[in-house]
């Protein structure tokens, strides 16, 4: 029973980055139907801000963090004006399309500036272990993870549903005409949205780099497709279902190395993606939309 | 149509041959070293693979990302009749391209009832599982890959192939299948609704696009001598994907030409990979936003029927 | 139309960018094929990517000896010109490079790469060709040998010993020095290195009468082992050998720790990089183990003499790899020389018949397999340095 909790714990503290960054996918989803494919190199960029103010700068964690995180937000902006705003009304597929080559001029781009050695960040944290119930070991890090994911996601519901923007960014999501007819300002609030779904990713990837300890330009690859995974999984577009298919499918990646094989991590990712894709294109909490003609 | 050209089409085949005699020439002769003859090929496979992906992109209007792992598949497989089996190129070729179209049929049915965006992350995610698999299967090689491939693949081969597959493909679309397929793009709740059995075209046009794909992979193997998994990953993917949208989604002059353009740019950018990728996004990201449509649009170079140009 | 010119530009400015940089980096390397006075070798190593550090390491190393013997007379009255080019520690790219390094800059013998799998890579090409290729630090056995025909490979050798002999080193400290019965495998499902190393200990570990009571395989992009290391865990082997490359070792052995997982590591030469205690923190990797060709602190006065030069030249104790680029160099030398007239195919004979020429990592005879034979020793990591153990002769 022991590995059981063992592997949950690795499970959720897996889950946490993926529900972070899954967040941002289903986000920009909601209101412009994109995948933001370079949303993972926006993480990555997170990731090596952070280790720039710590590394470098010398600073601490909390506002390495905050750093990052605006930074990102500020990235996420320049990028949807420049990149994805003129194809607004465009096929969705030419949006993609262009979302695909920022991500890869984000990954190569850095690349090309920081070199692709892998960085170590500094030891901001000291590592500490505690022990549960016998041989179950959390480590302060993972909780530190769990900790900030948890009131990260609280602090977004709280945006979406308590206050202003928060209020304009579900009506352009519901219908973007109708909003910008009530007044609202669609451009700014599109900003908002990609501006908090960066920022989300960019403490994300902070996070990843203290606990993981290693960063390089291609680590967004990956978890960026396995964060869409589980938007997908929990339902794109809504926000409880990206926290709650991160979490999810965390869990299943280590459960799957745990009990089965590790290499087949990625591919039961992609295949739980395929399957819900084909049979429940509106994930676990989605609702069935019907295709206008 | 054919009857009122037939001077056309022999005019265009003495060029290919003149063309194909030339270059054959100069290789033998040792006026044109290994490393340019390497790239000569590698125009030829991107052609192919450019080609062939534009009909299930461009011309279908679906939007795969897994390009590369078919490619994979036509490229093992082939390696696999030859090393394993012993049987002669021509063999092994048919066998990789089979075996990619059997993969792009198996893909296919499920995904392609997707959207756009959708069957794009579906392929992708395809692409990694092929590749994820191959890694796995110590009998092809698993990590190793395959080495000790023979080099059986020479310009002739390379130059005559990719005109099979150009005028393959390009007689596709001018067909009545063609048509339906093109129509699908336009408007496929239109074209459902006149009759078009929208799935079966789908399907026909992704099978034929991962059969070429499968050919492109078996000459690859059989040129370079060692495939890895990892010879077949998204960047793969993206490069073709990068020649097609340059090219022009729907033109098939235009993947020819874009292919050869970005071969020759890698090749020269090739100390500097960094920059050639962040080249081919910025590229990317230019082309979509001011000019979606690419060099050629949709529209062929019109002196004959087979509509292309080598230089 | 506005539109279409602005996309035109910009299409040109990328496009013109692209062939100036291509162009400009290619044009320079034009001029010298021709060259008379000098004899170019071609570097294919790893200076980025994955394993940077031990390309990195082996140029240093060979650039130490080559500028000694420019220095002194040259070779045959003639300068060394070190061409080296980037594999990026991709297999691909390294055959790309041997290719390049062969065709355009008419190198007479090919140095590296670092990693067994990336030296496959390109010894089809240097075969064809007709050119011999030296991988200073390539261990798998397939380097050398082909093991669908059991047949030694023409125009390609090693400077280091094989990973039998290193497994089977390892598997013998295990069960004699840390008396360990049982013992867990997790190797690095894409290298042919790991999974040759990965056998071998088994088998010799087996003989000695212990148990392998569990595989493991990773992914070296893979972040999180932690699901994986606690299925280990759990099994409670006395030792776990790591056969794999020093990034992803750093991150396992992290994060092993982190779950409470104390049993000693066994590694191989792989895991010798700076790196390996960046990554990983100097007290994750007390009691930790691996074989390696050579250690700084040998008690040998030509080790210690290299130590110094290396450490005047370039402000760093050597490691492994520095030390087998340096002996590498010594090798391509010494049989360039003995080639007297520097073509490959005479190069080739001439370093297949290297007999006892003395280097830093011990004294080196080629035998019929292209295999040098040579002693290992095993370094102990303590407080995140190397700590020398002992030395085993083959």
């Amino acid at each position: 029973m022991d590995v059981f909790f063992q592997q949950l714990i690795n499970g959720i503290s897996l889950g946490s980055i993926y529900a972070l960054i899954a967040l941002g996918y289903t986000m920009v989803y909601g209101i412009v139907q994109l995948i933001n494919f370079a949303h993972g190199d926006v993480y990555m960029v997170g990731a090596y801000i952070g280790f720039y103010t710590t590394a470098i700068l010398g600073w601490s964690f909390v506002p390495a963090l905050l750093m990052a995180m605006i930074i990102c937000a500020v990235v996420g902006v320049i990028i949807e004006k420049l990149a994805y705003k003129p194809l607004r009304n465009a096929p969705r597929l030419a949006a993609l399309i262009t979302a695909i080559g920022v991500s890869l001029l984000l990954e190569y781009g850095m690349m090309f500036f920081v070199s692709p050695q892998v960085r170590t960040f500094p030891n901001v944290l000291p590592d500490i272990q505690y022990t549960l119930f016998n041989s179950v070991v959390i480590s302060n890090r993972q909780i530190l993870i769990l900790v900030v994911t948890v009131f990260l996601m609280l602090l977004l519901q709280f945006i979406v549903h308590k206050t202003m923007i928060g209020k304009a960014m579900r009506a352009v999501s519901y219908d973007k005409q109708a909003a910008q007819l009530m007044g609202i300002n669609v451009n700014n609030t599109i900003s908002a949205t990609f501006a908090i779904g960066s920022a989300l990713a960019a403490a994300a990837g902070v996070l990843v780099g203290i606990y993981y300890n290693a960063i390089s330009p291609l680590m967004g690859l990956m978890p960026g497709l396995k964060a869409f995974v589980a938007a997908v999984l929990g339902g794109i577009g809504i926000i409880p279902g990206a926290m709650a298919g991160g979490f999810l499918l965390g869990i299943i990646e280590a459960m799957v190395s745990g009990y089965g094989q590790s290499l087949f991590r990625d591919p039961v990712a992609f295949l739980i993606l395929i399957i819900f894709l084909i049979v429940k294109p509106t994930g676990i909490f989605g609702k069935n939309v019907r295709e206008k003609v | 149509m054919l009857q009122n050209n037939k001077g056309k089409i022999l005019v265009t085949f003495l060029i290919l041959m003149a063309f194909w005699l030339s270059v054959q020439l100069l290789l033998s002769s040792g006026m044109i070293n290994p490393y340019y003859e390497l790239n000569l090929i590698l125009i030829g496979i991107n052609i192919i693979l450019a080609v062939s992906l534009n009909l299930i992109n461009g011309f279908n209007g679906q939007f795969s990302l897994g390009h590369a792992g078919f490619m994979a598949i036509g490229a093992y497989g082939a390696a696999i009749i030859t090393l394993k089996a012993q049987l002669p190129l021509p063999a092994a070729l048919l066998f990789g391209a089979v075996l990619a179209a059997i993969f792009g049929i198996l893909v296919g049915l499920p995904t392609l009832r997707l959207r756009g965006d959708y069957l794009a992350i579906a392929t992708l995610g395809f692409g990694e599982i092929i590749r994820g698999l191959i890694v796995n299967i110590d009998y092809i090689g698993g990590a190793y890959g395959l080495s000790g491939i023979p080099k059986t693949v020479s310009w002739t081969w390379i130059f005559w192939l990719t005109v099979l597959t150009v005028v393959i493909i390009t007689n596709f679309i001018n067909s009545t299948h063609g048509r339906a397929t093109i129509s699908i793009r336009e408007n496929e709740i239109a074209a459902e609704a006149m009759g078009i059995n929208t799935t079966k075209y789908k399907v026909m046009a992704f099978t034929i696009g991962s059969f070429f794909a499968g050919l492109a992979g078996g000459l690859h193997a059989h040129f370079f001598y060692t495939i890895q998994p990892n010879t077949f990953n998204f960047l793969k993917s993206f490069d073709i994907l990068v020649m097609v949208v340059l090219g022009g989604q729907g033109s098939i002059t235009g993947s020819i030409i874009a292919a050869i353009v970005l071969t020759i740019i890698s090749a020269s950018l090739q100390s500097f990979a960094e920059v050639r990728l962040v080249i081919y996004a910025l590229l990317l990201i230019i082309i979509m936003i001011f000019r979606p449509q690419g060099l050629m649009g949709t529209k062929e170079f019109s002196l004959n029927i087979f509509g292309k140009t080598k230089d | 139309m506005k539109k279409f010119r602005i996309f035109a530009i910009l299409t040109m400015i990328t496009l013109l960018t692209a062939f100036v940089t291509g162009c400009g980096g290619g044009a320079t390397e034009e001029k010298k094929a021709a060259d008379a006075t000098e004899i170019i070798i071609g570097g294919n190593l790893e200076l980025s990517g994955a394993v940077a550090t031990y390309g990195t390491a082996l140029k240093n190393g060979a650039e130490l000896y080559f500028d000694e013997v420019n220095a002194g007379e040259g070779v045959l009255g003639k300068q060394i010109k070190f061409k080296v080019l980037d594999n990026k520690s991709e297999t691909t790219e390294s055959t790309n490079v041997a290719t390049r390094l062969i065709t355009q800059d008419k190198a007479v013998a090919i140095f590296g790469a670092a990693t067994s799998g990336n030296t496959m890579g390109a010894m089809q090409v240097a075969m064809d060709n007709k050119v011999p290729i030296i991988t200073p630090s390539g261990t798998a056995l397939e380097v050398t040998v082909d093991p669908n025909t059991n047949q030694v490979r023409d125009y390609v050798f090693r400077t280091c010993f094989i990973d039998p002999f290193q497994g089977i080193v390892m598997s013998n400290f295990a069960s004699n020095e840390l008396k360990a019965k049982t013992a867990v495998i997790y190797v690095d499902n894409q290298s042919p290195y790991a999974k040759g190393l990965a056998q071998f200990f088994e088998e010799a570990f087996v003989k000695q009468g212990g148990k392998i009571i569990g595989k493991e395989a990773f992914v070296p992009e893979d972040q999180d082992f932690k699901a994986t290391l606690t299925k280990i865990k759990n099994l409670n082997p006395d030792v776990i050998y790591l056969p794999a490359y020093y990034e992803a070792v750093g991150k396992i052995v992290k994060q092993a720790r982190e779950i409470g997982f104390t049993a000693p590591f066994l590694g191989a030469d792989g895991w010798d990089s700076p790196k390996l205690v960046e990554i990983a923190g100097a007290n994750p990797l007390n009691g930790t183990y691996f074989t390696n060709h050579y250690s700084s602190q040998q008690d040998d006065p030509i080790v210690k003499e290299f130590v110094e030069k290396y450490q005047a030249k370039y402000g760093q104790i050597p490691d492994t790899f520095a030390a087998l680029g340096y002996d590498t160099a010594i090798l391509l030398v010494d049989a360039i020389k003995r080639s007297g007239d520097a073509t490959p195919e005479k190069i080739n004979e001439a370093l297949a018949a290297t007999k006892d020429l003395q280097t830093v990592t011990g004294k080196l005879s080629v035998d019929e397999q292209h295999n040098p034979v040579k002693g290992a020793v095993i370094l102990e990591m303590k407080d995140g340095k190397q700590v020398y153990n002992t030395y085993v002769t083959p």
